[in-house]
């Protein structure tokens, strides 16, 4: 145990210890409000340059184990709990979550007042800040800190994306073929897919819409990824020649690249949404789903144009745009995770209806 | 969707007097709904029995009811106010079966009352064990394993295919002899066999032990667009086989992942669409198996229940308020969480701290009864505390829990814990047991050894086992330094060590530590429950203590200085802490009233408790709301912060009043009667040396602080005395003694209760009537508000006696003198607030038993007798205001009304405890019965009691030789109304003799005609029966335990057994009518 600091771009400090592994990482600092799944929020892709830090204080308690993992790895840049448990307890686990950290070398800190932090993002927005153990002289820290990327303007997704082509098998009979472009994509999104009896190609976001199109899949899913949706501009290259093509379904990422491929404009929240709590209302249906939600960036509606495109889904928490279909083309994005892990299973009808969408298009 | 038009009238039912499973928070939900539906402009008719409630004042709903709840009674509220719908789903148990029988009687359908939120199809669903099954297994969701057999070859089947252990039910037996556990084939087949035979209809049900899984329960709210939330999931320390109710519950839960968690989630939301809840707040138990993981479903409530108001409070999420809109047609979206003003309550609450639950239990009180936990519930109260980790929780929880713990600490030393007793305490599931887990991690048993024995997961354990290493921690390095750092003083405030345990540690004063830590610049911080977290700005002012390194309340308290015009008036009000026998929802209705007065006044107020059942705990009762335990230094941390400009602690019982004297030394502005006026009337010598002044009597009485003492003192104040320690409330170890040998097994007994106070001797004056006083003084005017004549003698817990007011036998004269009493007493004591005051009047003669300058157990009671809150005039005056403030105070004297008060018993949940009262406080609850006459006030009162007295039958009379002369009179009165008499021989020749055909029944169980088989039989409807002597005879005893199997109304005293005369002759001459509180009021 080593004393820590959690150095925030406007100045401010927050004081911790640190576990095994030791050093600098930086990031932009979000906070995530879910009460469970840390095991799946540390390995989302959609994390990637991101320091987490965790509204519910005790972290660790199940330990971690081989199935709840949502890529290969670990993607925040570092994480920050109140407390992290020392003895965990659960039938599936395979490990703790401390030594999982060190293994991956990832810098979790604890201690911290997170409450405190959490009113001071809410309350100044998400920003950078420089988890350090070694050095505590804020000067040298605003040094540091300074050196480092902005989140805005930042292509994430290139680190993160599978770089080949893979194809991930569908449980049962095979349905549907489906394109995945990966900038991130979380494993349970694909799990879900199989279950549904698509085959899915997992694609590098690389890959141009004719490669795409040459594949001659049912569909079209465009995935989560972590950082600014306007920096990957070779996506929404590929996206636009695609619009009304394929069916196409978009999540988080997916949905801010299919508002910028058809036009529109996205914009950086305060603080974001990151959580497993969120309501969001289908506008068709009426119906509320409680939702999982990773996103600093949000698809300005204003930006689009109405006589092609219409919201589906808002939150109700601030009335953000949480979906979008195009009225002519079979197109539809969420910006939320239907998908859950972690978070609620409310919203898994999306995939039916991407299946249902494939299922029109095919005849 | 806007609310629904087409009704307008909504009836909605309460539960009843407090009893073990069924306590104030139910008051907490029935309140929340009516202020909820008549903010929408709805009239709310409410009914209940129980006149402690905040739900039964008149400004609450519309039409207030005190009548007793069944059937006959609600019809005639139905046929007067004809309601357009009933809302089942808020009143507990009760009111839901309330509302099953109105509908199954047809009752509903005559008048056209609809069933809002859940209907009667729904209700059966959720509560028939087979229908519930059914639809389980329609949705695909998993149960414990079970089949019904008839036969040994079915039972044998049934057997293999659940395997072993498993529980044997036998159907329809009499008495319910429940179910027994069996671990192999060969125990399989004889109690198999047994149970086949031992049922009515030869059948049992082989079942799945889940014992020993994890039990968890989620709060599921619907809303009728079918939109579910899950507000809260909690998760149980006590593994499955101890009662939700009766285990330590954390919330949320702890060791599921996120996917079992989702998918016990994805279950919730299944059942309550299958079940068909349309709308409210249901509760969903499961049990998981620690290794496998496999879920099942245990139960659901389709109702508000205990756990939804524990929901509440942990998240701030008001549940029956919510679910009172969405019965009227709202759907979650339309409705704003107050908290952040700007998010709908259709989201599920984030939470940022933890939440510890722990009951309250009463053993003590029943000595005869093991304190074994199990299926059946026994708490009758809990503490709920909040911290940022688990073990600061525990440790908070477990001081507020007022039984002399400081904290997760060291009241035995585990050296001198024999390990035998140590391992029976770990394996059967107790109200000690979480002590005996440290003990038993102290001698190292370790981690998994503790896991193995008790049940409770490795997660917990673990998490007791680093407050037991770092307490060693702690303690070495004081061995070592003398002196504690600052980091480990902090790290310790941050796991909940109280400054108390510090103390105990360092061999110095409480104070001391508090010094020595603001000195290191470690105090207390306080965080808002806010229900998201921090993730948007929150407006409700709910706060708990925590060491962490930024303080809201001071945050917040800055911005309402900077946006008050003038200065800030606060006052603070002290709660009652956790329910128990003796303090309960009466007081916390006097500090709900505190806290509505005060604000209508214009101060802000605040209100400490950590009673989450309770109405003071509604973040909307008080302006700001401090959710933590009752301790000198948890009410200091928060003076700190507020610096209030008066405090109040007459009204929460004996908890804050024995924090009183510290408070005041530590500079805390305690207003209302002074703390030395207190003492004086606590004080023995000091309140006889001024009722000598004011020439007052009172029985002879005398002190002792040891053994010699008191058995002289006994013997000069001439025996029978009534004996006690000093500063007990509820009569605790309170006990007549005849002898000396009683007097010396009492002294042993009561050592531990009494704690180094002295014990306190009165003459016990036998055969005298007892009289209760409420009044107000503001220190030169003194407002009797109220006067009650016991209908049992002085010798029975005043909170175990029925009462009457206006009192129906004492003489002008008397009353007089009571009166003037009283009044003098008040001003000697220089009282500003409420006073209450037991007499004893023996022939002309009047004693004063007692004196208590503060809130009383019957404030409520007489409050609603005489239409007059006493608890917010006396808030007033302690605040500054004089009795001649106030508008025409009523005349008590002339009522148009009649009330009788009559208490209610938990005997039935403890197996061979006797039923005879005594001075010892022993009930749980209280009821009210209004009506024009004593007789039919005092019928309605046993028929709200649930003791219904007979209105023909027989007549059962056994009593001792000094109550055999007046005993003839009401027996010929029975016998005239139509009453068949049975006496004991004794008592028959006595009755015989004046003309009564009694026929004599052998008492002891022989032959034919013996009381016992005829109780069996249900032939006795009502039994007399005087206890003789000092002790009870054993035969007698089991006829009152059996008269509570079989629900028989067993009358022990002689007053008694007179206001049941008068009960049945008004039952039978009269009948009943009922009437609303606000009909009552605008006529006197």
């Amino acid at each position: 145990m080593k004393d820590a600091v959690l150095y925030l771009e406007d100045g401010t400090i927050f004081r911790g210890t640190s576990l095994n592994t030791h050093g600098e990482t930086a990031g932009e600092v979000v906070f995530n409000t879910a009460l469970s799944g840390y095991q799946e929020v540390l390995t989302d892709p959609s994390y990637a340059g991101q320091i987490v830090v965790m509204t519910y204080p005790l972290i660790g308690n199940y330990g971690v184990n081989t199935e709840d993992v949502e890529s290969s790895g670990i993607h925040v840049q570092g994480f920050v709990v109140k407390e992290f448990c020392r003895t965990h307890s659960n039938h599936r686990a395979s490990g703790s979550l401390i030594q999982y950290l060190d293994d991956n070398k990832i810098i979790g800190i604890e201690g911290v007042d997170t409450r405190a932090l959490t009113r001071h993002l809410r309350l100044s927005g998400a920003m950078k800040g420089l988890i350090a153990t070694d050095e505590f002289d804020p000067a040298r820290l605003k040094a540091r800190l300074s050196q480092t990327a902005s989140m805005d303007g930042a292509d994430w997704v290139q680190h993160v994306a599978v770089k080949k082509p893979y194809v991930w098998k569908c449980n049962g009979d095979k349905k549907y073929s489906i394109v995945a472009m990966d900038c991130g994509i979380k494993r349970n999104i694909l799990r879900i897919f199989a279950d549904m009896g698509c085959e899915v190609h997992v694609v590098p976001p690389t890959m141009t819409a004719s490669e795409i199109l040459a594949l001659n899949p049912d569909g079209l899913f465009l995935s989560n990824g972590p950082g600014d949706p306007a920096a990957v501009t070779y996506v929404i290259e590929t996206v636009r020649n695609l619009v009304g093509k394929l069916p196409i379904f978009g999540i988080c990422l997916g949905n801010q690249m299919i508002g910028l491929a058809l036009g529109g404009r996205t914009y950086k929240l305060k603080f974001g949404h990151h959580g497993s709590n969120h309501p969001v209302k289908d506008l068709e249906s009426g119906r509320i789903s409680i939702t999982a939600q990773n996103h600093g960036f949000c698809v300005d509606l204003k930006s689009l144009n109405p006589q092609d495109v219409e919201a589906i889904h808002i939150n109700l928490n601030d009335k953000t745009v949480e979906g979008l279909r195009h009225k002519k083309f079979p197109l539809f994005s969420v910006q939320y995770h239907p998908e859950g892990a972690p978070g609620p299973h409310d919203a898994q009808y999306l995939f039916g209806l991407f299946t249902d969408m494939m299922d029109k298009h095919k005849k | 969707m806007p609310k629904r038009t087409d009704i307008k009238k909504i009836l909605l039912i309460g539960s009843g007097p407090i009893v073990i499973g069924q306590a104030c928070e139910f008051d907490y939900s029935g309140t929340q709904a009516c202020k909820a539906l008549r903010e929408e402009g709805y009239e709310i008719i409410l009914v209940n029995s129980n006149p402690a409630t905040i739900m039964t004042d008149p400004e609450t709903a519309d039409k207030t009811y005190i009548e007793p709840l069944n059937v006959e009674f609600l019809e005639q509220i139905i046929v007067k106010e004809r309601p357009d719908a009933i809302l089942p789903t808020l009143g507990g148990q009760t009111g839901l079966n309330l509302a099953v029988e109105l509908w199954e009687k047809g009752i509903l359908a005559k008048y056209k009352v609809e069933m809002l939120g859940a209907n009667y199809e729904v209700i059966k669903k959720a509560e028939d064990r087979k229908q519930f099954k059914m639809a389980c297994l329609r949705v695909g969701l998993d149960l414990p394993k079970s089949a019904f057999a008839y036969t040994m070859e079915e039972a044998v089947s049934a057997a293999g295919e659940i395997g072993f252990p498993c529980i044997i039910r036998s159907s329809f037996t009499l008495g319910g002899t429940g179910g027994s556990i069996v671990y192999s084939r060969e125990e399989f087949e004889a109690k198999a066999k047994l149970g086949i035979e031992s049922s009515m209809i030869s059948e049992i049900l082989v079942e799945e032990s889940i014992e020993g899984w994890k039990e968890y329960e989620l709060e599921v709210m619907r809303d009728k667009k079918d939109n579910v939330v899950i507000v809260c999931s909690i998760e149980n320390l006590d593994a499955m086989g101890v009662h939700t109710g009766d285990s330590i519950t954390v919330a949320p839960a702890q060791t599921l992942t996120d996917r079992e968690y989702q998918e016990m989630r994805d279950q919730a939301l299944t059942l309550i669409r299958e079940i068909g809840v349309e709308t409210g707040g249901s509760n969903i138990q499961f049990a998981v198996h620690p290794k496998t993981g496999r879920i099942v479903v245990i139960e659901m409530n389709p109702r508000v229940s205990r756990s939804s108001a524990l929901a509440s409070k942990a998240t701030g999420f008001p549940i029956a308020k919510f679910a009172a809109k969405l019965a009227v047609g709202y759907t979650l979206d339309e409705i704003q969480n107050d908290i952040t003003r700007e998010t709908p309550a259709s989201f599920e609450p984030s939470i940022d701290y933890c939440v510890v639950k722990i009951p309250r239990f009463t053993f003590e009180k029943f000595p005869e009864a093991k304190d074994v936990l199990g299926v059946q519930m026994k708490s009758v109260g809990e503490t709920m505390a909040i911290g940022r980790t688990f073990k600061e929780a525990l440790q908070k929880g477990l001081r507020g829990l007022e039984i002399h713990h400081i904290g997760f600490d060291n009241k035995m030393d585990y050296r001198f814990v024999d390990d035998e007793k140590m391992m029976k305490r770990l394996r059967e599931p107790n109200a000690s047991r979480i002590f005996y887990m440290k003990y038993a991690l102290q001698k190292g048993l370790g981690v998994d050894r503790v896991v193995d024995v008790t049940g409770v997961d490795k997660w917990f354990v673990a998490q007791m086992l680093q407050l037991v290493d770092f307490e060693r921690e702690i303690m070495a390095e004081f061995a070592k330094d003398r002196a504690l750092s600052a980091r480990t003083v902090r790290k310790a405030k941050e796991w909940g060590f109280s400054d108390a345990q510090l103390a105990e540690i360092m061999g110095t004063s409480e104070a001391a530590v508090r010094q020595m830590r603001k000195d290191m610049g470690i105090v207390a911080t306080f965080k808002v429950v806010d229900t998201c977290a921090a993730e948007f700005e929150a407006y409700t002012p709910y706060f708990y203590s925590t060491y962490e390194t930024e303080d809201e309340a001071i945050l917040q308290n800055a911005k309402l200085s900077r946006a008050a015009k003038g200065p800030r008036r606060k006052m603070m009000i002290l709660g009652g802490g956790p329910n128990r026998i003796g303090q309960g929802i009466e007081f916390d209705y006097c500090c709900c009233h505190a806290a509505f007065a005060l604000k209508e006044r214009g101060f802000e107020t605040i209100m400490v408790n950590s009673n989450p059942e309770t109405v003071s705990t509604d973040y909307d009762t008080s302006d700001r709301l401090y959710f933590e335990p009752l301790t000198f230094e948890d009410v200091m941390n928060i003076m700190d912060v507020e610096k209030p400009d008066g405090v109040i602690v007459q009204f929460g019982g004996q908890t804050p009043l024995n924090l009183a004297r510290r408070l005041q030394q530590a500079g805390v502005p305690i207003i209302g009667t002074s703390v030395d006026s207190i003492d004086v009337a606590e004080n023995r010598e000091r309140f006889s040396e001024l009722l000598n002044r004011l020439k007052i009597s009172q029985p002879s009485n005398a002190i002792a602080s040891c053994v010699d003492e008191a058995i002289a003192a006994a013997s000069r104040v001439g025996y029978p005395v009534l004996v006690r320690p000093s500063y007990v409330l509820g009569g605790r170890a309170m006990r007549i003694v005849f002898d000396e040998e009683t007097l010396l097994t009492f002294i042993d007994e009561v050592a531990d209760v009494s704690r180094g106070h002295p014990i306190l001797i009165d003459k016990f004056i036998e055969d005298a009537m007892e009289v209760d006083v409420d009044a107000i003084c503001d220190g030169t005017e003194v407002f009797v508000a109220g006067i009650m004549e016991h209908i049992e003698n002085a010798g029975i817990h005043s909170g175990d006696s029925a009462c009457v007011l206006p009192p129906h036998t004492l003489s002008e004269e008397i009353l007089g003198e009571i009166k003037d009493s009283t009044r003098r007493i008040a001003l000697a004591l220089k009282v500003v607030g409420l006073l209450n005051i037991q007499f004893a009047v023996k022939g002309e003669k009047v004693f004063v038993l007692e004196v208590n300058p503060r809130a009383s157990r019957t404030v409520p009671f007489v409050s609603k007798a005489i239409g007059v809150p006493l608890a917010k005039m006396a808030a007033r005056i302690m605040a500054g205001e004089m009795l001649s403030d106030f508008p025409a105070l009523p005349d008590i004297e002339h009522l148009k009304q009649v009330s009788v008060k009559e208490c209610v018993l938990p005997f039935s949940r403890f197996s061979g405890v006797d039923i005879i009262l005594g001075p010892e406080m022993k009930s749980t609850g209280e009821v009210m019965g209004m009506a024009p006459t004593f007789g039919a006030a005092f019928a309605k009162s046993q028929i709200a009691a649930n003791q219904a007295l007979p209105k023909k039958g027989s007549v059962f009379i056994s009593v001792n030789e000094n109550d055999k002369r007046h005993i003839a009179f009401m027996a010929k009165r029975l016998h005239d109304l139509g009453f068949k008499i049975y006496a004991t021989k004794g008592t028959a020749k006595v009755l015989r003799s004046s003309g009564v055909a009694a026929l004599i029944l052998d008492k002891t169980g022989e032959g034919e005609r013996n009381i016992l088989t005829l109780l069996e039989k249900s032939e006795i409807n009502l039994i007399i029966n005087t206890p003789s002597g000092k002790k009870s005879q054993s035969d007698m005893r089991r006829i009152r335990s059996m008269a509570i199997r079989h629900a028989i109304p067993c009358i022990t005293t002689l007053q008694g057994a007179w206001a049941a005369v008068h009960g049945i002759e008004a039952s039978l001459k009269e009948g009943f009518t009922v009437e609303s509180l606000q009909a009552y009021y605008s006529r006197s």
